[in-house]
């Protein structure tokens, strides 16, 4: 159900429903038809059993990896602000309980 | 449809080697599939279940795949193997190339010099001439780059139909390395776990050459003699080698589990340093398969105390073919006879031995 | 390899494992259902349960279709295997699911022709190799992989191949989040939803979990950052006490899922009245059956099945791990009669099966610290 793999398209068969796509290297003949979309060399799609299921956004991909790394950022800041030693969260809320290291 | 469910029947009695990693298996497998000749547990069940009580305890324990005999003074190995291997050419090697190196390397893992070869074919009836001539120069070639005599052997010829063009089975002898001594027993917590390439590449190229998965690659087998890279190995740090092995079926994962087991102790990989090629990784992340478990023909693993951990490194490093070594795990004392592999962010797996025929999945 | 390793950066994961530690209210018990069998496998290859707290629980969901696939069905598929016309194509997923009398590796141990196929269209192009045996394709997977078999019937009737018909096992997911949320006794706080379900149907679809059970679900990704993030989601909705749709998969899924998937399945497939599902018992309108226009290429027309319905032996609990009610070591067969090389159910045998992902990547070590404990 779920084993889907992002591949590159690097050419596209004349009958625009086939696709040659490469991941890391490998590469696999695709059935297009499921994306309605214009499709070039150079997208990105999902892969499931010889089918693209999806084009990958590239903008979304960088929107989530920027909100990944600012998760980070608040951390840190937090740890600062814990080490000035003011003690509990300001509103009272600890880190959740942790689990005791494996 | 029916209205009276039929209940499946109630399952039998459990394999006796789960609860405990070292007792006996036994082998009551009412008939023999695919899986007894896949390296993992199923060929655990037949060889050690079946194959040693009978063939005699006391040569074969712990099991390796290399025996030791000492003949008016020669301290001498044998060994042997057989190839099946479909399709029989494949890109970087086929099964004439396989028939040498497998024995070779079985030798150089077991501590010894390889010296000759006893080759048997067994042929199919209506494989071409030139198909027997080409295996049989691809043969020859890979003995005399392995240093290798070829002695001897047998040929069958069987109906068509049977035997899928051929099987080659070749015996190995060589002559104990001085510099070498290897047991799982002298494996200790804090030993160091060396792997002397990429791991997979021949087992992806067979899988993508028998044109089921429809994948393209670039990949080539690895097959290759890896005793000189064992050579250097024993020169730089030879005492402090306590075992080695090379990864065939059932790939590193089940070569380390029966480490484990023989040993009792475990062992844990860093997850990031096993070195795979991209379009192994590529194709066992479209395949859904685990490039632990898949086969090579061309690289070992090996266990060195910690202080020499380094120096092995380098010189495999140094010598031709072993640019790639990496040191990739530590022996620990527990949890017993497990193999993991840890995340750098924390998380860590277990890693088991094969169960059957690593099968692409879709899930 | 693009669009993955970002996902897996180990100084990301550690901080979004430090953030969802951060968030998790100690007060609070949280039980998050995974519903799909990928989010099972990927949360243990990865090892995330380690990362979080201990008051966030993961309780495994019943999204694994091979798992949920009752073994009569199995056995129907394999009845079809006994043919002597009759090649049986199969994902490699199935080949080692137990049958009454053996799994389909078995079975083509004992000669019956039962091939492996990476993708439906591999199984038509072998009916078009193969033009004096007819090839029957054992279709499972929930919306993810229905469209594709889709297409390939659609194929198969534009180019006129009589020899190919497909043995459809497609379910659909709705149904069986539903019939969780309806479960007596099941207390769940929130979903981590479907990733490539989505994509053909869309976010959608979920409305209901929020609307009228009042969960929050959020379509998530199945790297560990995308685990991780789709965690941070769930606990912020209910910290705010919002029960919304959200999609952490936004790279992948698209909001209205994808137009061209669901008419190729509505073309080819409709539902059945009414399903077995192991576990979850009979689900109506849950399964996916051909079109009386696609008839000839519908196995079950075009040949007679046993039809009989097996039960799950009595011991086994295959049911109540499918809906999150037993973790995989509580069912009295784990590890013992029970273990991916002697399956008794599914379970133990999909990659994506909460038993098998706990067995392979879990159980071993406890059980070898276990008896560590013990001689200490």
């Amino acid at each position: 159900m779920c084993l889907a793999i992002p591949g590159q398209i690097v050419e596209i068969a004349d009958d625009r429903h086939v696709a040659k796509v490469e991941v890391s290297g490998v590469r696999r003949q695709v059935n297009v038809a499921l994306l309605d979309d214009e499709l070039a060399p150079g997208d990105w799609v999902l892969i499931h059993v010889g089918f693209a299921m999806s084009r990958i956004s590239a903008e979304q991909a960088e929107e989530q990896m920027r909100l990944l790394r600012m998760l980070g950022e608040d951390a840190e800041a937090m740890a600062e602000l814990e080490g000035y030693g003011f003690g509990e969260d300001a509103d009272g809320r600890g880190a959740g309980a942790r689990k005791a290291d494996a | 449809m029916t209205s009276e469910p039929v209940t499946a029947p109630n399952p039998g009695r459990p394999p006796a080697e789960e609860a405990d990693p070292r007792r006996r298996v036994r082998f009551r497998d009412p008939q023999i599939e695919m899986a007894h000749g896949a390296g993992g547990k199923a060929s655990r069940r037949l060889v050690e279940g079946l194959f040693v009580p009978l063939f005699g305890g006391a040569l074969l324990d712990p099991l390796g795949d290399v025996a030791h005999l000492e003949v008016d003074g020669a301290r001498l190995a044998l060994t042997a193997d057989s190839f099946v291997v479909r399709p029989l050419v494949f890109p970087g090697g086929s099964i004439g190339e396989l028939a040498v190196h497998g024995t070779v390397n079985d030798l150089a893992v077991g501590g010894a010099e390889p010296l000759a070869l006893l080759v048997t074919f067994v042929l199919e009836a209506g494989t071409p001439g030139e198909v027997v001539e080409a295996e049989a120069r691809a043969l020859a070639a890979a003995a005399e780059r392995a240093g290798v005599a070829v002695v001897g052997g047998d040929t069958k010829v069987v109906e068509h139909g049977k035997a899928e063009g051929m099987y080659v089975t070749t015996a190995g002898i060589g002559r104990l390395d001085p510099r070498l001594s290897l047991s799982p027993r002298s494996v200790r917590p804090g030993d160091r776990v060396l792997v002397s390439g990429p791991l997979g590449d021949h087992g992806i190229t067979v899988l993508l050459a028998r044109g089921d998965v429809d994948l393209e690659s670039d990949l080539e087998s690895d097959t290759r003699s890896v005793y000189p890279l064992v050579d250097r190995l024993a020169e730089a740090v030879g005492p402090a080698v306590r075992w080695m092995r090379d990864p065939t079926r059932g790939g590193a994962a089940t070569a380390l589990n029966e480490l484990a087991r023989d040993a009792g102790l475990g062992i844990v990989l860093a997850e990031e340093a096993v070195p795979v090629r991209p379009p192994v990784r590529g194709a066992c992340e479209l395949l859904g398969l685990d490039p632990l478990h898949i086969a090579c023909e061309g690289q070992f693993l090996a266990v060195v105390a910690p202080e020499a951990a380094d120096e092995a490194l380098a010189a495999l490093r140094a010598a031709p073919g072993g640019g790639e070594a990496a040191l990739v795990g530590e022996v620990r004392e527990s949890p017993r006879g497990t193999v993991l592999a840890a995340a750098s962010y924390g998380g860590s797996r277990v890693v088991d031995m094969l169960v059957g025929d690593p099968l692409p999945r879709i899930c | 390899m693009r669009y993955v390793d970002e996902f897996r950066d180990p100084h990301l994961i550690r901080q979004a494992a430090a953030e969802v530690r951060r968030k998790a209210d100690p007060e609070r018990h949280y039980r998050f259902m995974e519903v799909c069998g990928g989010h099972t496998h990927s949360i243990y290859r990865f090892a995330l349960e380690e990362l979080l707290p201990e008051n966030i629980e993961l309780v495994h969901g019943p999204g694994c279709p091979v798992c949920v696939l009752p073994m009569g069905r199995t056995d129907d598929g394999l009845a079809l295997a006994g043919r002597p016309e009759v090649i049986l194509a199969a994902f490699g997923d199935v080949m080692r699911v137990p049958g009454t009398h053996g799994s389909p590796l078995e079975h083509k141990a004992r000669g019956a022709d039962v091939r492996m196929v990476y993708s439906p269209l591999d199984a038509l192009k072998l009916a078009e190799r193969e033009p004096d045996r007819h090839v029957v394709f054992f279709a499972i997977g929930f919306e993810t992989t229905a469209p594709s078999t889709a297409l390939t019937l659609i194929q198969a009737k534009a180019r006129g191949v009589e020899n190919f018909s497909v043995y459809s096992n497609h379910v659909t997911i709705i149904p069986a989040i539903r019939a969780i949320l309806d479960s007596p006794g099941m207390r769940l706080d929130a979903f981590i939803g479907p990733g490539h379900v989505s994509t053909v149907i869309g976010c959608r679809p979920y409305a209901f979990v929020a609307e009228d059970y009042g969960k929050p679900l959020v379509v998530s990704g199945f790297e560990p950052l995308d685990l991780l993030q789709s965690i941070v989601m769930l606990l912020d909705q209910l910290a705010e006490e919002r029960a919304e749709i959200e999609n952490q998969y936004g790279r992948v899924v698209p909001w209205e899922g994808n137009p061209a998937a669901l008419r190729a399945m509505a073309e080819v497939f409709e539902l059945r009245p009414y399903f077995e599902w192991r576990g979850l018992g009979f689900i109506s309108q849950s399964a996916l059956k051909l079109r009386p226009e696609y008839a000839a290429w519908d196995a079950e027309e075009r040949f007679d099945t046993p039809g009989v319905r097996v039960t799950d032996p009595k011991a086994a609990q295959c049911g109540e791990v499918l809906k999150g009610v037993l973790k995989p070591p509580q069912c009295k067969l784990f590890g013992r009669e029970c273990t991916p090389e002697r399956p008794v159910g599914a379970l133990m045998v999909s990659s994506e099966g909460a038993c098998a992902a706990y067995y392979n990547y879990v159980h071993r070590r406890s059980e070898a610290e276990a008896a560590a404990a013990a001689r200490a």
